[in-house]
């Protein structure tokens, strides 16, 4: 008997190996493990197997049907590993082909850019704010310690509308509508349009943006803006920038500054960006003007502060070698499309 | 401000430095210098030469051949210019060296031009006699150079000098930028002291004692300041038995340097003076000023008075005016008169140097349309103490040169002088403010240079006249700062309580309305503020179209720029029909700008400034896409309200059939619709345009960034189909509303998913059909709660006179 179940084994074995589809594996179950299969049958002769060993033959019987069972499993898995592979086969693509994208718009090339100035002062714990662009006389010199006959009204090219108003020609205006909340202390960058009237060139435009800054506190220094402003240009134009302070002007600063930075493309060594000087000018600052506090009933000795001003286009048009001003109004899908 | 590195040399004897040192150590204590210009640059190779002799060349009427020494050597030069004597000395470039530019004063190529030895018409020429052109200069500042020709030295010169050391070229030119604050920084001395403080350098100011003869300048001449608001000193010197000459050749290369061209002795010493002191000064012929007396008082509304340039101007109750006792001889601080000039018979003459008020020059100015080297300083305020020092350098001068007689005495009228500006020392003050830990000593060591003066017994400083700009305690921080050097002030950050940043509410929406733009394929586009009065009319906007009221700027660029915007259609517009010209397909643009609605006009109070978020677009996509992308801005802000879309025809530059509202909660937050052809054509833009405007102060209280999870439906949803033919003329939005009111709390979904019009259904009328799902988030729906539901929206259909299909 033990011969018999060992012969239907390997038969079993032998059509498993030969069959190659899933319908003839079905047969073989069929044949074998079937209600009127081998296997089957041999168990329904169990009736001639005396009574001690027909619990040894029963086992023997399950061992073959368990045995052929694995068997019809692994043939199966090996003949669907086999078609699914012969299926990939034909599914191979030519990844080279050109990519399907979304079309999503673009940002304004301003706007980047500002978002990096933004970025980089919130996290140093400022306050974005903004303040009215079409603006009084008062906040747009006069409190900024630029009494009526100062010549830097001259300098500044305004647009005057009437009576006291006008467009505002920079954010500045901003420091002193912050100020004049009453809260101290203050962190604030104030981003805005402003107007002066320059011809429009590859270098100039009417209308532009700055970013105006303001720190009013009881105990800041010359030095901490040296370095709230070394961080923004590290943190703007790369690591290994430098910044370099020059003594300027500013009615409403004092100490005034300009502060350059080396030269991102050249790192210094001069080229065409920097016109050869390894440097490029980014802003003006300085320690915000006594006179300018005390206008507005903040009391200098108490406090102090420093406030800087940043072009915004200068610095798009730097950061992204865009080589004519004009581009950045006239709003060129092309144009936008690269940014 | 120009100048010759050599003129402040003058005054800082010890200062030996290259150029780029001096552009540099300048520019960071405070004197930005913008740019340098060396004079001998292609200058190389040239001497003195001293012509021997001269013969006609053989084959060439035009040319001569010169024997012409240059001290090492005796050389031929072939030259074709006419003016060469034997005996002259001339400059020679050598075989080799290279001169600036050609002599007929065309453009300078950047490397100069190389001179060789060769042949000209077959006989041999060893370098090149020079003409003043082709040393990178002309006949304005070397007035004795020949019209055309050779420049000829005169003096003390031997063959194999240096030629260009004896053109005065061996310098170099700084432009200076200087800050209005710094008026006194507009003058070679003010740069000097700047200069000598910078390099740790004594200063050596310019003789300028002239006591004169012994007569009495008084007896020459009186005079009266009537309108002392507007002059607070004037000084007058006589100067008499003038004689006319050139001045020397060091007063015209400095001049020169300066970009001004010498004249005369009389003339180039009020020039010198006037770079050198900052102080403008005027010179009037003695013997044309009536009565001997200067009267300084206003002109008289309607006065029109001739300027020495011979132009009748017209004046003004403003303008200041240099009187006699009969007539106008000068526009005070501006230009002189024709009237009282100086000419080549001038016997005595006054110098004027005075102070006038710099706002009201700078205003005058700009009234009578007269801007003038000297109103231009006279504009920026002037020390009063200076006039007098300048006049009297003008008198060293004039003594110094020969050119006159000075007559004793001055005559000052002079206001009471500013008091001077004295300011405790308070060096604490000055390192807290600087964050720094810079020495009392070496404080007052900058102050020394500065010329401050510290007064140890009451701790005080003293602050020198010419300083106008030093008047507190912040002030003298930044000498402190300039001296010690911005580059040494160490770098901190402030240490304060920190502080929570971030974008203000606004911001923040604008944001995310900008982001959803652009995920609906629209890129940020950046639109001018202002623009022409006539885009109303290219809008179509009615004539009483409120719209219409915009704000006018007073002093605009031009008409096109001349008004603030009321509405952003035309910045869009004006950008679309850029990039339909340049022929660029599918452009679909935003704009995130304010516009300027004035509550009355003139304007009485700031106008209302509105954020205004502004799509356009042609190319791919319709009136639908351009819906579906406000939906999505209005997700991106929390608006998750349906919004309604009201037709109409109220905005006229738009299609009168394809325009709508956006009402959200029963307030109009904006348009959109396809813009009205004929302004697209004012446009030149030839195909359909479609535009949407969302005004964002209307929208903001309707924003939020709130968000609630309402759970995931646990019961099955029941859908149904309803297909009717309706009226062309209901609108779907109608359809839509109805079948939402009245399918109530259980209607979770309407979809329309078919809509047609034509063959098979009856004229005026159109087939729509909607998917409709209901659900009840707690149960499962029964048939007859779906039944009713849709019973009663059939009912609302069928009362709009909607036929139902089955």
């Amino acid at each position: 008997m033990k011969e018999k179940l060992e012969q239907i084994r390997q038969e079993a074995l032998k059509r498993i190996r030969e069959s190659n589809s899933p319908d003839k594996l079905n047969e073989i179950r069929v044949a074998y493990l079937g209600k009127k299969g081998e296997l089957t049958a041999v168990l329904k002769s169990m009736k001639e197997v005396s009574e001690a060993e027909r619990p040894k033959f029963g086992q023997m019987v399950n061992e073959t049907r368990a045995a052929i069972e694995e068997l019809l499993k692994q043939a199966g898995t090996a003949l669907e590993t086999a078609a699914m592979n012969e299926r990939l086969k034909h599914e191979v693509i030519d990844v080279t082909l050109p990519a399907k994208r979304p079309v999503p718009g673009h940002k304004h090339p301003n706007t980047i850019a500002l978002e990096e100035v933004e970025r980089i002062f919130i996290g140093l714990g400022y306050e974005v704010v903004s303040g009215p662009e079409i603006e009084e006389d008062y906040y747009n010199f006069e409190a900024l310690n630029i009494p009526a006959d100062h010549p830097a009204k001259d300098e500044q090219d305004t647009f005057y509308i009437s009576g006291d108003f006008l467009l505002r020609t920079q954010t500045s205006s901003v420091q002193i509508r912050e100020m004049q909340k009453g809260k101290l202390p203050i962190r604030m960058i104030a981003p805005g349009r402003v107007f002066r009237s320059d011809e429009v060139d590859a270098t100039h435009s009417p209308c532009f943006h700055q970013i105006e800054g303001l720190v009013v506190d009881k105990k800041v220094t010359f030095a901490d803006l040296k370095g709230t402003l070394d961080v923004f240009a590290k943190e703007l134009f790369g690591e290994n920038t430098k910044t370099k302070f020059r003594p300027h002007h500013f009615p409403f600063t004092e100490p005034s500054a300009e502060m350059d930075v080396s030269c991102f493309k050249c790192g210094g060594s001069g080229c065409r960006f920097c016109k050869g000087s390894g440097w490029i000018e980014i802003l003006g600052c300085g320690m915000v003007h006594p006179r300018v506090l005390t206008m507005r009933g903040i009391d200098p000795e108490e406090y102090v502060g420093f406030a800087f001003g940043v072009g915004l286009e200068r610095i798009a048009l730097l950061k992204y070698e865009i080589d004519d001003m004009r581009l950045m109004y006239e709003n060129d899908q092309r144009f936008l499309d690269q940014f | 401000m120009n100048s010759a590195l050599s003129w402040i040399k003058a005054y800082v004897p010890g200062l030996e430095c290259g150029d780029q040192e001096y552009f540099d150590r300048m520019t960071l204590s405070g004197t930005k210098v913008e740019g340098f210009k060396r004079l001998d640059k292609n200058l190389e190779k040239i001497v003195v030469g001293k012509v021997l002799s001269i013969e006609k060349h053989p084959d060439a009427d035009k040319l001569i051949v010169c024997q012409v020494d240059v001290g090492s050597e005796q050389l031929q030069i072939v030259t074709g210019a006419p003016n060469v004597t034997v005996g002259a000395l001339v400059p020679v470039v050598l075989d080799g060296g290279k001169v600036v530019g050609g002599h007929d004063g065309g453009p300078l190529p950047e490397d100069g031009i190389e001179i060789k030895a060769g042949k000209l018409r077959g006989v041999e020429s060893f370098g090149m006699m020079c003409s003043i052109e082709e040393l990178g200069s002309d006949k304005n500042f070397y007035p004795d150079a020949p019209e055309n020709g050779i420049y000829i030295f005169k003096g003390d010169l031997k063959p194999g000098d240096d030629a260009i050391e004896a053109l005065g070229l061996h310098d170099t030119v700084f432009e200076y930028e200087i800050t209005s604050n710094r008026v006194d920084c507009y003058s070679i001395l003010g740069i000097a002291r700047e200069a000598a403080a910078t390099f740790g350098l004594p200063f050596a100011a310019p003789e300028n004692d002239c006591a004169g003869n012994d007569e009495k300048a008084s007896d020459y001449i009186s005079v009266e300041v009537k309108d002392t608001d507007l002059c607070t000193r004037y000084c007058a010197r006589v100067v008499k038995d003038i004689k006319i000459g050139p001045s020397p050749e060091w007063m015209q290369r400095r001049l020169a340097a300066s970009g001004i061209r010498p004249i005369n002795n009389l003339v180039d010493i009020t020039n010198y003076v006037m770079e050198e002191y900052g102080q403008p000064m005027h010179a009037f012929d003695l013997d044309t000023i009536a009565g001997r007396k200067i009267i300084v008082q206003r002109a008289k509304d309607g006065d029109v008075f001739r300027t020495l340039d011979g132009q009748d101007r017209n004046m003004d109750g403003e303008v200041l005016m240099i009187c006699d006792s009969e007539k106008q001889i000068g526009i005070a601080g501006i230009m002189g008169g024709e009237n009282s000039m100086i000419t080549d018979s001038v016997n005595t003459v006054v110098f004027e140097s005075a102070c006038f008020n710099g706002p009201n020059i700078r205003k005058s100015a700009k009234r009578i349309g007269l801007r003038t080297d000297a109103s231009g300083k006279f504009e920026k305020g002037l020390d009063p103490a200076n006039a007098l020092e300048a006049i009297n350098r003008a008198c060293h001068l004039i003594e110094e040169l020969g050119c006159g007689t000075v007559v004793g005495g001055v005559v000052d009228v002079c206001e009471p002088l500013k008091e001077e500006v004295v300011l405790p020392f308070m060096p604490e003050k000055y390192n807290t403010l600087l964050g720094t830990d810079v020495s009392k000593e070496d404080m007052l060591k900058y102050f020394e240079k500065l010329e401050i003066r510290y007064d140890s017994a009451d701790n005080s400083l003293h602050i020198p006249s010419f300083r106008q700009d030093l008047l507190g305690q912040a002030d003298i921080a930044e000498e402190v700062a300039r001296f010690y050097g911005y580059d040494n002030i160490p770098v901190t950050l402030p240490s304060g309580e920190g502080m929570e940043g971030g974008l203000s509410y606004h911001m923040r929406v604008e944001e995310k309305l900008r982001i959803a733009a652009e995920y609906c394929g629209f890129s940020q586009g950046m639109f001018y503020s202002f623009e022409s009065p006539r885009v109303f009319d290219k809008l179509m906007l009615d004539a009483d179209d409120p719209l219409r009221s915009a704000i006018t700027i007073s002093n605009p660029l031009g008409e096109d720029f001349s008004i603030m915007r009321t509405l952003s259609l035309n910045g869009m517009l004006t950008s679309l029909s850029v990039n339909f010209n340049r022929r660029n397909k599918n452009v679909k643009l935003y704009e995130m700008g304010n516009v300027y609605i004035p509550e009355k006009l003139p304007l009485e109070k700031l106008p209302d400034e509105r954020m205004t978020l502004t799509l356009g677009f042609y190319g791919e996509g319709d009136f639908y896409s351009l819906k579906g992308a406000i939906e999505t801005m209005f997700e991106a802000v929390g608006m998750w309200e349906r919004a309604e879309y009201v037709p109409g025809d109220s905005y006229k530059f738009l299609h009168p059939g394809r325009q709508a509202k956006v009402i959200y909660k029963d307030q109009c937050v904006g348009y959109l619709g396809e813009v009205h052809p004929l302004v697209a054509a004012n446009y030149s833009i030839k195909t359909r345009v479609y535009v949407a405007v969302l005004d964002i102060p209307a929208m903001l209280p309707f924003t939020g960034f709130e968000r609630r999870y309402a759970g995931i439906a646990k019961y099955p949803a029941v859908t149904r189909d309803i297909s009717m033919v309706a009226p062309a003329d209901v609108l779907a939005g109608d359809i839509e509303k109805m079948i939402r009111q009245r399918g109530g709390k259980i209607l979770e979904s309407v979809k329309l998913f078919d809509i047609y019009e034509g063959d098979q259904i009856k004229e005026g009328f159109k087939s729509i059909a909607y998917a409709l799902a209901f659900r009840d988030i707690s149960k499962t729906l029964s048939d007859d709660e779906v039944n009713s539901a849709m019973k009663k929206i059939l009912n609302g259909l069928e009362s709009m006179g909607i036929e139902l299909r089955s």
